[in-house]
């Protein structure tokens, strides 16, 4: 349940942000992370920001759930 | 990335052929839980290693008194339940809320923003969130809870299940039987209250504490850390979740979470009570408390069902030593939350870690 996603805050008017994480894009706010801008990377974690994230940090966490969900449907084919 | 992993390795084998006797290292994260399994983290680490998987998923550590409230509400005509999924399927004496969301006073949502617009939009209904999980979710429940008072939302209450990680830790160390040498924290969780909250545990209790993130190499360098002090007779506060986590963690959120909520005695599953361990509302938010409303109280009832969960989530045995593990409790025919929830050890046990004995 604790699980956050890095993704790109690409609209933001006061604390209602819209963020691109591997392309999927969804509201989510960042009353918890004033210090968040247009254009940075943060976590969500049930639609609010809570902490800011690095490029590289960013780009790790989307490969390993790109990884994930390729072996989740490979299992599910072999399985299926 | 591979040579990282080997390193440490490296360090985690030497550590341990130093120490020479059996290690014990708990997770108190459901999603490092469900992590080390998927990458099969446990087939690279020496035979004296042995993780377990402590009081890191939210939902199995809620004791079933709440569960039997959130349904006794469920059932109610003048009640709309919001909650998050993962909560849907845990049974408690009369069902599931999963039986009930076919009667449609249940909805699940993905935001506390989800649950007090549904608030908004059902006027005539009386909604209450299922307020459960860590320091990560807490945040999120005290913004809304402040939304609602400054909009007047009349509908709407929270049902404050919220639990703090380290009085749970201070708890299973306290204990005289408990077999844990170190912790290895959580990410997200320490992202909001910072890897310095878990210094009471490190001074009080001489266990090193070393906060990682989710990704196989992140888990293997912990380990490693955690490993290179028990040789060196240490214990420390440390992150390798540089990334993320701040000695401080994030002071917007903790502020958010100090407005509304405030530490409370409180029960959890296999851990029983622990001294200010829930949050509940302060004061000055109480008229959201869905306990006032419905003048409701928790009272710890025995689990009679043979389910062994509390001890799992102890660390004081693995899931297959339960005797309804693969026989009676399965993934499609859970009987404790342990199995339910996906970030349960049951669970994972159950869909990974079958044929290792580890």
């Amino acid at each position: 349940m604790c699980l956050a996603i890095p993704a790109r805050i690409v609209e933001l008017e006061g604390d209602v942000a819209v963020v691109d994480a591997m392309g999927n894009r969804f509201k989510a706010k960042t009353t918890l992370l004033p210090e968040a801008k247009l254009g940075d990377l943060a976590l969500i974690h049930a639609g609010f920001a809570i902490s800011l994230v690095d490029e590289e940090e960013a780009r790790q966490t989307w490969q390993l759930i790109a990884e994930i969900n390729e072996f989740q449907e490979t299992r599910n084919k072999l399985s299926g | 990335m591979l040579e990282r992993i080997h390193n440490a390795q490296g360090l985690i084998d030497s550590a341990c052929r130093k120490l020479g006797r059996q290690i014990n290292i708990m997770e108190v994260c459901g999603t490092h839980t469900v992590a080390i399994f998927r990458n099969g983290i446990r087939s690279i680490l020496p035979k004296t290693l042995k993780l377990l998987s402590g009081p890191g998923c939210p939902v199995c550590v809620t004791d079933q008194s709440y569960i039997d409230i959130v349904l006794q509400l469920a059932d109610r005509e003048d009640c709309l339940i919001a909650t998050y999924g993962d909560m849907i399927r845990v049974p408690g004496e009369k069902g599931s809320l999963e039986t009930r969301s076919a009667k449609a006073n249940v909805k699940v949502v993905l935001s506390t923003e989800d649950a007090l617009q549904l608030a908004k939009d059902n006027p005539g209904k009386t909604v209450v969130f299922v307020a459960v999980g860590f320091e990560t979710t807490t945040p999120a429940t005290a913004v809304v809870v402040k939304e609602a008072a400054e909009q007047a939302v009349e509908n709407f209450y929270i049902l404050a299940g919220h639990k703090l990680v380290v009085p749970a830790m201070c708890a299973l160390v306290s204990e005289k039987n408990h077999n844990i040498d170190a912790f290895l924290c959580p990410g997200h969780v320490s992202a909001i209250i910072g890897y310095g909250a878990f210094a009471e545990v490190v001074d009080a209790f001489s266990r090193p504490c070393v906060v990682a993130g989710f990704e196989p190499v992140q888990i293997v360098e912990g380990l490693a850390e955690i490993c290179r002090q028990l040789a060196d007779g240490k214990a420390q506060l440390k992150s390798v979740y540089k990334a993320v986590v701040t000695e401080t963690g994030n002071v917007s959120a903790q502020k958010a979470i100090a407005e509304c909520f405030e530490p409370a005695d409180g029960y959890w599953r296999g851990l029983g009570k622990i001294p200010k361990s829930t949050l509940r509302l302060k004061d000055k938010y109480s008229r959201f408390d869905a306990f006032k409303r419905f003048g409701l109280i928790e009272t710890p009832s025995e689990d009679t069902t043979g389910c062994r969960c509390g001890e799992v989530l102890c660390g004081l045995i693995d899931p297959q030593q339960c005797g309804l593990f693969e026989t009676k409790c399965t993934a499609r025919t859970p009987i404790g939350p342990c199995m339910v929830s996906s970030e349960g050890a049951c669970a994972a046990w159950y869909k990974y870690g079958r044929d290792k004995k580890t």
